[in-house]
């Protein structure tokens, strides 16, 4: 036993938020944590990097107990944290980023081809020896930033490793390399505490299973005893009888038509049709140019040629478009502004605003799309959790009542209750008629929530598909260009 | 409704009436009250109208570059130039009133400033220059443009120059009337309208707000011709209450203006700040320089203490980082 937590509890403000958690992980374990989205995972992931204190309770470390009261105490004690979010400086070299001034020195000044050479030889030694450690952070795509982070994490051997949603941006050969390096880390004593929502991947890495609801620890499994659907069954805390809603529905008229569309050095000649009633899937590994593609038809970005594409965001949602950008926190919310104040933003209308009027469309909207907690409308949208942030950036664009939405990874860091819930609405919106175009990296969702896939690899549409007649091998062939 | 004491949020009780977060507003009548109270009971002359006036007066230039600096700071930017626009504004004006009609001539200095912020918009949205350098450029031309308009000060002889900044209506000062007037105008901009809300909105993240369709670059340019206006405006009233223009006047006014709306807790990142506070802000301001003068406080040290008073002011408003 190398980690337990005894009764642990967090309360934000009088509201606990984790009521008694007992965890207990062993050296050389893969220990998955799974739950809906407010369960507490996050809550329960700062407190094991030392980020937030614990209200109540213990945390004991190789039968010793330990308080951590800073990132600076966990690292100290060999527990290292891998956040969802970003947090390499994108200016400095990954060098830089990887050894954070624990620099090799020759006559008091900085060695930097020693530097290099050990930072490529980490990033070698755990499996990413593609990247440069020569590179500026920020050029690298999201995927290999993320690789970045977990080696960062890796400078000294761990002893704890949490990884909060860290396939969340990977595909193909890099989520290879990452659990191939969990694996490795497993053999040499670590113990990985690993958070996610893709419950297949966890099914196949994780030795044991925690199921959190509610901020308790409701089950604690092995993947031997469990399956997807139990899983799901207990997070939700309900019954599914599917993920994915029936999709047989008779499409209408064209509503997007995108011919020949290129913008230079990000995609090149894209042409698709969207009709009304339907919702196509856009598949992509990272740098395929898919979200490009989707700005670049908001208006967001202005085409080298090509039509289809709208001037201004202010033209594409004037003619009926909505877009829902990959990253909510960047280009999706005002993190410092309230529910109401972020869902009222597309339909700000003058000369003086109606407020009796806002108040009532958001709260329809909040409840609708059932956005917890219920009355959250003046609350600092920071304090919703993922999936309900994720819900009031949908809000925000079903309130402009689009005609057709354009959803880039809409369902990337949100639990599989909430897809599900999303997934359904997309359905509905569907049958009253909207377009969707739902761009995706997760497979299953691409196949089960659409009724076509279209496949873009290196900038260009490679294969388009009947989402019942295809399979993940196929379309997986089509985006690393196999088949064209 | 009930009051009630959450030590929830942060270091500090809040005080919380009908879901509101009213330790701000609380906060701030406490401290100006107390101000009000030390002054009155260690001066003979606090108290007086003649010093009641002069307070009422004194508090219309800073309150109007404190509002203009206000819709600035809420984008994410910052105007430098605002004393200089003050100087150029009433030079421009004072020059003006001996061949066109006063109204026409006070008009042209507010239009000067206005056409200053459309300059610094302008640069800031067009061609995304950073604000602090744009304003500081234009901090200095325009401060030049005042000294090549008349290096030495124009005093105009017509009385009628003076009313603006001088006459009374009742026992309040009509300069006071109209800087009230641009706040609640102001707070009413900037919690109804769209483009208030907008411009709030891009400070906090001008991406979102750029894909909700919303014009990103003219919201911009609007918040510094507000700022450039309401320093026109705030230099014509100055040449007229002390009935003299000079091209030097004004230097360092754009820090009484930051500080007024950073004590009133604006974040100088964007997207965060108050019209009622900011308005707190320059009272108190305006209090502690009036209670400086009347103990006679050599004026250096005054400017030590406004500092350390700024300093001791934003500690204790500080709003904890929410998580």
């Amino acid at each position: 036993m190398i980690l337990e937590l005894r009764d642990v509890r967090k309360d934000y403000g009088g509201v606990e938020v984790l009521h008694g958690v007992d965890l207990q992980g062993r050296q050389g374990e893969v220990l998955a944590v799974v739950g809906a989205n407010g369960a507490g995972k996050s809550t329960l992931i700062k407190i094991l990097a030392g980020a937030q204190p614990m209200s109540s309770g213990e945390m004991w470390m190789d039968g010793e107990r330990v308080e951590l009261r800073s990132p600076h105490d966990a690292h100290d004690k060999g527990v290292r944290t891998v956040y969802q979010e970003l947090t390499l400086v994108p200016e400095l070299s990954v060098t830089e980023n990887l050894l954070m001034g624990d620099f090799p020195r020759k006559r008091g000044l900085i060695d930097w081809s020693a530097a290099h050479a050990r930072a490529r030889e980490l990033l070698e030694s755990i499996g990413f020896g593609a990247i440069d450690p020569r590179t500026k952070a920020g050029r690298l795509t999201v995927a290999r930033q993320q690789m970045v982070e977990i080696a960062k994490a890796l400078v000294t051997e761990p002893r704890v490793l949490v990884l909060d949603e860290p396939s969340a941006v990977l595909a193909g050969s890099d989520l290879e390399s990452l659990f191939a390096l969990i694996r490795r880390l497993r053999e040499r004593g670590v113990l990985v505490i690993y958070v996610s929502h893709r419950l297949a991947e966890i099914l196949e890495l994780a030795d044991s299973i925690v199921v959190i609801k509610d901020g308790k620890v409701i089950e604690t499994t092995e993947p031997a005893r469990t399956s997807e659907d139990d899983l799901i069954r207990r997070m939700a805390g309900r019954k599914l009888e599917q993920i994915y809603p029936d999709r047989r529905q008779e499409r209408g008229d064209a509503l997007l038509t995108v011919t020949g569309l290129t913008r230079r050095g990000e995609f090149e000649d894209v042409s698709f049709t969207l009709h009304a009633g339907e919702i196509v899937g856009l598949f992509g590994l990272v740098g395929s140019g898919r979200s490009e593609m989707a700005r670049c038809v908001f208006g967001a970005e202005p085409a080298t040629s090509g039509t289809g594409a709208y001037r201004s965001p202010a033209e594409a949602i004037a003619a009926g478009l909505a877009l829902v950008t990959e990253d909510r926190k960047r280009s999706g919310l005002v993190l410092g502004m309230s529910v109401r104040d972020n869902i009222a933003l597309t339909t700000l209308r003058g000369p003086l605003i109606d407020m009796g009027r806002q108040r009532r469309d958001v709260a329809g909207m909040v409840d609708r799309l059932s956005i917890q907690p219920p009355q959250c409308a003046s609350m600092p949208v920071v304090r919703l959790s993922g999936g309900n942030q994720q819900k009031a950036v949908l809000a925000k664009w079903l309130l402009a009542e689009p005609r057709v939405l354009l959803l880039d990874e809409p369902t990337r860091g949100v639990d599989m209750a909430t897809r599900v819930e999303i997934y359904r609405m997309i359905d509905g919106l569907a049958r009253s008629g909207i377009g969707v175009l739902l761009i995706s990296s997760d497979l299953t969702e691409v196949m089960g929530a659409t009724d076509r896939v279209l496949v873009m690899a290196e900038g260009r549409i490679t294969g388009e598909l009947r989402s019942d007649r295809t399979t993940e091998d196929e379309i997986l062939a089509y985006s690393m260009g196999q088949h064209a | 409704m009930i009051g009630q004491l959450s030590k929830a949020a942060g270091r500090f009780p809040r005080l919380v009436v009908g879901g509101r977060d009213l330790t701000l507003e609380v906060a701030f009548t406490a401290l100006i009250l107390l101000l009000v109270a030390v002054a009155a009971t260690t001066s003979d002359t606090f108290l007086t109208q003649t010093n009641i006036t002069n307070v009422l007066k004194q508090m219309v230039t800073t309150g109007l570059l404190a509002f203009g600096m206000l819709v600035v700071i809420l984008t994410g930017g910052i105007d430098l130039s605002v004393g200089s626009v003050v100087a150029l504004s009433g030079i421009l004006t004072a020059g003006l009133v001996s061949g066109l009609p006063i109204p026409v001539a006070m008009g042209v200095g507010i239009i000067a400033g206005l056409a200053a912020g459309l300059v610094n918009g302008t640069l800031v949205a067009r061609f995304a220059l950073a604000p602090f350098v744009v304003t500081l450029a234009s901090l200095t031309t325009v401060r030049g443009l005042a000294f090549v308009y008349s290096e030495v000060p124009i005093a105009p002889e017509d009385p009628a120059f003076f009313t603006l900044g001088s006459a009374l209506l009742g026992p309040i000062p009509v300069s006071t009337l109209i800087m009230l007037v641009v706040f609640v105008a102001g707070g009413v901009f900037l919690s109804r309208t769209p483009a208030g809300r907008s411009i709030i909105a891009i400070g906090g993240n001008a991406e979102t707000v750029r894909l909700a369709g919303i014009n990103v670059r003219r919201h911009v340019i609007l918040a510094y011709a507000i700022s450039g206006a309401c320093a026109g405006l705030a230099g014509v009233i100055l040449a007229s209450r002390v009935g003299i223009a000079q091209p030097s006047v004004g230097v360092a006014f754009e820090l009484d203006a930051i500080a007024a709306c950073v004590i009133g807790g604006a974040s100088l990142a964007g997207g965060r700040g108050s019209v009622r506070a900011t308005f707190g802000g320059v009272l108190v301001l305006v209090l502690i320089n009036n209670l400086l003068n009347l103990y006679g406080v050599q004026s250096f040290w005054q400017q030590v203490l406004k500092g350390l008073i700024i300093i001791a002011v934003i500690l204790v408003q500080r709003t904890p980082r929410s998580t």
